[in-house]
């Protein structure tokens, strides 16, 4: 569904990814661990194109996404971003917040758009804060309502970029649990994380990165449980 | 009457031309600035340097400057050419210089309000799906121009100001007024006092709004 060959991508002179070969098939759950700087974020958001690959080909559904003469807001449609500091529209209610796009891009009525937001806000558990601003909501609060906002374009895969580090830790745990949510309901998912206990219980498999490039890979039992490479171990033992 | 009261009355019976060119200038200042701001963020080198140069241009000379060249030198330009052209109403000429003047000064008020906006937001957008006009439209504008209109109306009461300078190109506005009284009755300073005490009642009422409208906004921004 998501394959990715000897993708880079360079900063200026600065070698951010140095070739990633990846492939992330319908209904995985695939978890992004690794240092600070190693790439993790830059490669989530080469697959929706919001950094532009230096080279590679990234491939959705068999489709090359960065080459020529592609609709590029098309693609993003299946692609759901969530972001580390939320970025909710301030100026916009939370349900206006969901809707906005179903309305907007994807022309659907209102009524039909605010009855969908009213079962995603249900589903994230914000169903009596739809008609408040952002700024009123917990940091908890604020990414489950990024999250019922990307969901609300039915996207076939979902991104998530370090989604709960901006967060305190005592709303950690709600947002992990509509993560985990979504996870049994078969939704393909890519998660840049530094919650390794997560990573442990819902990941089909973690991608370790380090230096710009996916050092090992294996399902959470195999990279947690008994890694490999040297970088691994060494960076396990500082986190766990 | 008393002398004071009626130097208050001269300087006031010019106050709609003042207004009338304020009004006038801030609409082409804003239409204008919005062009210019976004020719200045343009990828394209050439058109991001033509736009450049319009505003330093515009802001590295004084607007009497300015109003001078358009009113009197323009038409002998267009003369020398065998056109022939005047003014026929320097109210006309004013509001367009005031208004290409202004914006100048908008459009750097426009520009550092859409780069004010965090650039999460253009990107959840985009991730959404939008363009880049959908974002811009939907998400990006609105934001910015809730953070400019204090900066907004700080321009309109500057230019309100600067419009003082016109009485050079014989334009009858509030100061005009003034001069041409204090001229023929030598009531020099009942004449200005009247001036300056016109010009604050426009302008004390909308630094206060000004000053309300920036109070709101670090309330919402406390809140975020």
């Amino acid at each position: 569904m998501i394959e990715v060959n000897n993708l880079k991508k360079e900063f200026g002179k600065l070698e951010v990814l140095k070739g990633i070969s990846e492939k992330i098939e319908e209904n995985q759950v695939v978890c992004v661990i690794g240092p600070s700087g190693s790439g993790k974020s830059t490669f989530l958001r080469c697959i929706n194109l919001l950094e532009t690959p230096t080279s590679g080909e990234i491939y959705i559904d068999g489709e090359q996404i960065n080459g020529k003469n592609i609709d590029i807001n098309k693609i993003r449609e299946k692609l759901g971003m969530v972001f580390q500091n939320f970025n909710l529209f301030p100026h916009m209610t939370t349900m206006d917040n969901i809707t906005i796009s179903p309305i907007r891009v994807n022309k659907s009525s209102r009524a039909e758009a605010e009855k969908e937001a009213k079962a995603l806000l249900e589903m994230v558990g914000l169903q009596d804060k739809a008609n408040v601003y952002p700024a009123s909501l917990s940091g908890g609060q604020k990414q489950r309502a990024a999250i019922a906002r990307a969901l609300a374009m039915k996207p076939e895969i979902m991104l998530f970029d370090e989604p709960t580090s901006a967060l305190d830790p005592e709303m950690v745990g709600e947002v992990l649990q509509v993560m985990k949510d979504l996870a049994h309901r078969g939704m393909t998912m890519v998660i840049v994380t530094h919650e390794m206990g997560f990573a442990k219980e819902v990941a089909d498999r973690v991608l370790f990165m380090d230096e710009g490039m996916i050092v090992e890979q294996g399902t959470p039992e195999e990279i947690f449980g008994n890694p490999q490479n040297e970088r691994t171990k060494s960076f396990l033992s500082k986190v766990l | 009457m008393n002398v004071y009261l009626k130097g208050i009355q001269i300087a006031y019976s010019g106050i709609a031309v003042t207004l009338e060119i304020t009004i006038f200038a801030v609409i082409i200042g804003v239409a204008l600035g919005l062009i210019v701001a976004l020719g200045k963020m343009s990828s394209l080198k050439p058109v991001k340097i033509i736009f450049s140069v319009y505003v330093e241009l515009l802001r590295g000379t004084p607007m009497v400057v300015q109003a001078l060249i358009i009113y009197a030198g323009v038409p002998m330009l267009a003369q020398k050419y065998g056109i022939a052209f005047r003014w026929d109403d320097p109210v006309i000429a004013s509001i367009l210089v005031c208004g290409i003047n202004s914006s100048a000064y908008v459009a750097e008020i426009i520009r550092s309000g859409l780069q004010a906006v965090d650039k999460g937001q253009m990107e959840a957008a985009r991730s959404l799906g939008m363009n880049h006009f959908q974002a811009m439209r939907f998400i990006i504008v609105p934001q910015a121009f809730r953070i400019i209109l204090p900066a907004l109306a700080n321009e309109f009461i500057s230019l309100l100001k600067e419009t003082a300078v016109l009485s050079i190109i014989s334009v009858v506005e509030v100061t005009r007024r003034s001069m041409l009284w204090a001229a023929a009755t030598f009531e020099a300073w009942p004449a200005y006092l009247g001036t300056a005490i016109v010009y604050l009642s426009i302008t004390i009422p909308l630094s206060r709004l000004v000053a309300y409208m920036e109070r709101r906004m670090a309330q919402s921004d406390r809140s975020k």
